[in-house]
């Protein structure tokens, strides 16, 4: 496996390198009819759909296997704990991480890196060290660091990016000096789909022996990921941009740095042994797994990565990537239709403006259509202010989408643009 | 419900051609609206001759909703009093929530009722809402409203006195 992103395979299939009548058959809730029209569900972004196997785990869980964790010697507990372990290994070869423990469960993309703020940023970091940051940054890898600057008078300083949506990688190297402690940047931007270099970016900072957390919410569903290549110091996504369940994702460090890392939460299950003088905590990854965890999130988390495997992350890659050439060959073609970010390496997002009409009328006259985006500034105001926008439409494609789903967005446009003429 | 039925011509009209729009130089009360959620962010002033509404205006960058909603307010408002107006902006808000059926109920929207059809969506009534909203601040002498927080006019209460 090779994690350089893959997201522009040389080849862009016009046919769909899979079955995709039957992977859509997969997907119940894509057959839902919504105001009288097929349902052309373009906001995986925000949260992708689930298929029957995983869905079908999740019940077999609660029916047949669940109890507590790691806590009874009792036949159901056994049950549920390798289940939850065991999903812990398939992330683990999912993410293509050195050791089983480096993964740690957490509620999804914002509590990763809140743990990581936590336990790392708040231990390590202080008055006057500077983490870096970009532009394209969700609001979850933003409030954190702006949260940690405010408690410790950090500084947080920011890559910009150019037109395109494309990071300044020269002004990068630039805003390191001395007191540069922590990089914090995501795979690919929610908001406009740019994938950055991350690999090249983590090299800079580990030359100047600063650790680089990633953010993978938007990159994980999408590229193959190998955290060993990467070299990230800590990497983290969440299950339910996976076709996996919400309140679920996780957050993989690597070993050592988890180590000298504070826990993040207190309480049960985190501990070695605990009297009122001293506690000393469990070794990893159960010292940042405090309380009864998500246990069907974790085991349905698994489900959903053994599914993605069965499809191929290349091929999901290769088809998503269809979609989205085909989506913006469709738009130029739309006279008054402006793409927000175009850089040349993306993934399958595709934020846009209608002249003269605000992304909420679009979005309502859409779904009228039964096409269903998301509008709104993407909880990215960053990126809004860049590129001078209020906000956006976005339609965000997964590997169950067609060709017809991109012509029913592109017909529900001219619609728009026939009704605000 | 059919966006048809939201969009219809009054309300493109209103968008494409909004009445009243700009600011009052001498307004005797004002106001700044906004949905943090969405961006629309909007300006009324008025200016109030005795009990009477005798001028107001709005300007502002919005969804076509609340543009339009703004618009026929400021239409509709001019001359009435400020208790026939405070009437006004209640009835507005309980039709655009579902409260108050307008084919039903007695009430004094009259065109005004283009907007029922809000009320099947959730995530645009407070677009709609917006300018009655920052309208009823303005006269409260509270110089800004939000449709988030504690001036959320879902929220029970959101007056909040604050001389200009
Ligand atoms: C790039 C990015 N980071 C972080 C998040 C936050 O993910 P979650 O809300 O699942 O914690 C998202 C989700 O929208 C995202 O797109």
């Amino acid at each position: 496996m090779s994690a350089v992103p893959r997201p522009a395979p040389s080849c862009t299939p016009d046919v769909p390198p899979f079955d995709l009548a039957r992977i859509r058959s997969d997907f119940p809730i894509l057959g839902i009819e919504v105001n009288g029209k097929p349902l052309a569900y373009l906001d995986n972004a925000a949260s992708a759909q689930m298929p029957t196997p995983v869905i079908d785990r999740i019940v077999s869980y609660q029916r047949r296997e669940h109890a507590n964790i790691h806590r009874a010697v009792h036949y159901l507990s056994e049950t549920a704990t390798a289940a939850y372990e065991g999903a812990r290994a398939k992330v683990q070869g999912f993410l293509n991480a050195k050791e089983e423990r480096e993964i740690i469960y957490t509620s999804g993309t914002t509590e990763a890196i809140n743990l990581v703020m936590y336990g790392y940023g708040r231990k390590f970091l202080g008055d006057g060290d500077e983490i870096i940051v970009s532009q394209l940054e969700h609001h979850s890898n933003i409030v954190p660091w702006q949260m940690l600057c405010g408690e410790k008078g950090c500084r947080l300083r920011v890559i910009p990016c150019d037109d395109r949506g494309v990071l300044d990688l020269d002004a990068y190297e630039k805003l390191f000096n001395e007191r540069t402690r922590f990089v914090a940047i995501t795979h690919v931007s929610n908001a406009l789909g740019t994938v950055n270099p991350v690999r090249a970016m983590i090299a800079a900072a580990h030359a100047r022996g600063v650790p680089v957390l990633v953010d993978g919410a938007q990159a994980a569903p999408h590229i193959a990921v190998d955290v060993q290549e990467l070299d990230c110091d800590f990497y983290c996504f969440s299950a339910h941009k996976l076709c996996g369940p919400t309140g679920m994702g996780a957050l993989y460090g690597k070993a050592a740095m988890l180590e000298k890392m504070a826990p993040f939460k207190g309480g049960g299950d985190m501990i070695l042994s605990v009297t009122f003088e001293k506690t000393t905590y469990a070794p990893l990854p159960a010292k940042f797994e405090a309380g009864t965890p998500h246990i069907a999130g974790a085991v349905a988390l698994g489900a959903t990565l053994d599914y993605l495997a069965r499809v191929g992350m290349h091929d999901i890659a290769a088809w998503e990537h269809s979609l989205l050439e085909y989506a913006t060959r469709q738009f130029e073609t739309l006279e008054g239709v402006r793409i927000i970010g175009t850089a040349p390496e993306k993934a399958a997002v595709l934020s846009f403006e209608v002249k003269g009409v605000h992304p909420h009328d679009v979005g309502t006259i859409l779904n009228e259509e039964g096409v269903a985006v998301r509008t709104g500034h993407h909880c990215a105001q960053p990126v809004m202010q860049r590129f001078r926008v209020p906000a956006t439409v976005r339609a965000s494609f997964a590997f169950y989408n067609t060709m017809a789903e991109v012509d029913q967005l592109v017909a529900g446009i001219r619609r728009v643009q026939q009704m605000f003429a | 419900m059919d966006s048809k039925q939201l969009y219809q011509e009054v309300i493109l009209d209103h968008n494409r051609k909004p009445r009243n729009w700009g600011r009052l130089e001498r307004a005797s009360h004002h106001a700044e609206g906004l949905n943090p959620l969405c961006g629309d962010h909007i300006w009324v002033s008025l200016e109030l001759d005795g009990d009477r509404v005798s001028n107001v205006a709005f300007e502002g960058q919005s969804c076509a909703i609340c543009k339009a909603s703004a618009s026929m307010m400021t239409a509709n408002i001019k001359g009435k009093s400020v208790g026939e107006v405070e009437q006004l902006i209640r009835e507005f808000r309980d039709m655009a929530t579902g409260k108050l059926d307008v084919a039903r109920q007695s009430n004094h929207l009259g065109r005004l009722s283009v907007f029922a059809g809000v009320k099947d969506l959730p995530s645009r009534v407070k677009c709609a809402i917006l300018p009655w909203h920052t309208l009823h601040a303005a006269f409260a002498q509270q110089e800004s409203a939000s449709t988030e927080g504690d001036q959320d006019p879902f929220a029970a209460s959101t007056a909040r006195g604050r001389s200009a």
